[in-house]
């Protein structure tokens, strides 16, 4: 089983690199977005796939543990925090404050709604 | 195809650079769910191991990413250490799903305030251990234009 997990996750952070560079090349913004839309997708379908899985199955740990974990990431979110944050002074801060506060409540949301609609 | 064309390509269509990405997400997924395994969570209590993966790989993403800056980042062979240790190790250690999907059922749970301190210290341990990783790793140079996160 950890085999297979670990083939979905990395398949997951292939698709959340594509993503991530295509959003990142097309999508002009001073705050990076390709997180942004890897993580509130993939936390939408977690949602999904634990209200309608069983705890401990086989799908819900490959596509669950493996694809998902593997496609979302916390540590990108945390470090373009912090790089926002870098030019320092009041704004910066502020811009980088508002990036981690608005992940969080987007995350949170479409997990919910993944959870609800699954 | 000619070996420049290849070059030419931004490097999320490169596919030696999307190898590096899997092999790397394969090694960070399977490390997360050896983790989550040995330290399973039962309901009402906080995730640990997701903890504890997150903040720690939040650290050693803003190490890596200040070192390879450090190093001029973007020639020869350090051109891949952010895509496959960064995007793809990191990336696959770390889950910002799998925390989501836990504070919601926190809350959900009526554990509140305990789903309230889970997704506060995870989101605020995970952005100081970002900056300690980046200042530890010697700091990470002013923007360039089209600079992309990994």
């Amino acid at each position: 089983m950890i085999a297979l997990i670990a083939l979905a996750g990395g398949l997951g952070a292939v698709l959340r690199f594509v993503v991530d560079g295509a959003v990142a090349r097309w999508v002009r913004s001073s705050v990076p977005l390709g997180t942004f839309v890897v993580n509130l997708s993939g936390s939408f379908v977690l949602g999904l796939v634990v209200a309608s899985t069983a705890t401990g199955s086989d799908v819900r740990a490959v596509v669950g543990t493996g694809l998902l974990g593997g496609y979302t990431t916390f540590s990108a979110a945390s470090v373009e925090s912090v790089l926002l944050a870098r030019a320092g002074g009041a704004r910066a801060v502020t811009v980088a404050a508002l990036h981690a506060a608005a992940m969080l409540a987007a995350g949170l949301a479409a997990a919910a709604l993944g959870l609800w609609a699954g | 195809m000619r070996a420049d064309d290849a070059l030419a390509r931004p490097l999320f269509l490169q596919p030696a650079v999307l190898a590096l990405v899997m092999l790397g997400g394969a090694v960070g997924t399977a490390a997360r769910a050896v983790l989550a395994d040995a330290f399973p969570v039962s309901d009402g209590a906080w995730p640990w191991a997701t903890f504890g993966v997150n903040v720690a790989g939040s650290f050693l993403l803003g190490l890596l990413v200040a070192l390879v800056a450090v190093r001029g980042g973007r020639s020869g062979a350090w051109r891949l250490v952010r895509p496959a240790l960064g995007a793809g190790v990191l990336g696959g250690f770390t889950t910002y799903s799998a925390f989501a999907v836990e504070v919601d059922r926190l809350l959900g749970g009526g554990s509140v305030g305990l789903g309230l301190a889970y997704a506060g210290a995870s989101v605020v341990g995970g952005v100081l251990a970002a900056a300690l990783g980046v200042l530890a790793g010697g700091g990470v140079p002013a923007p360039r234009s089209g600079e992309a996160g990994s």
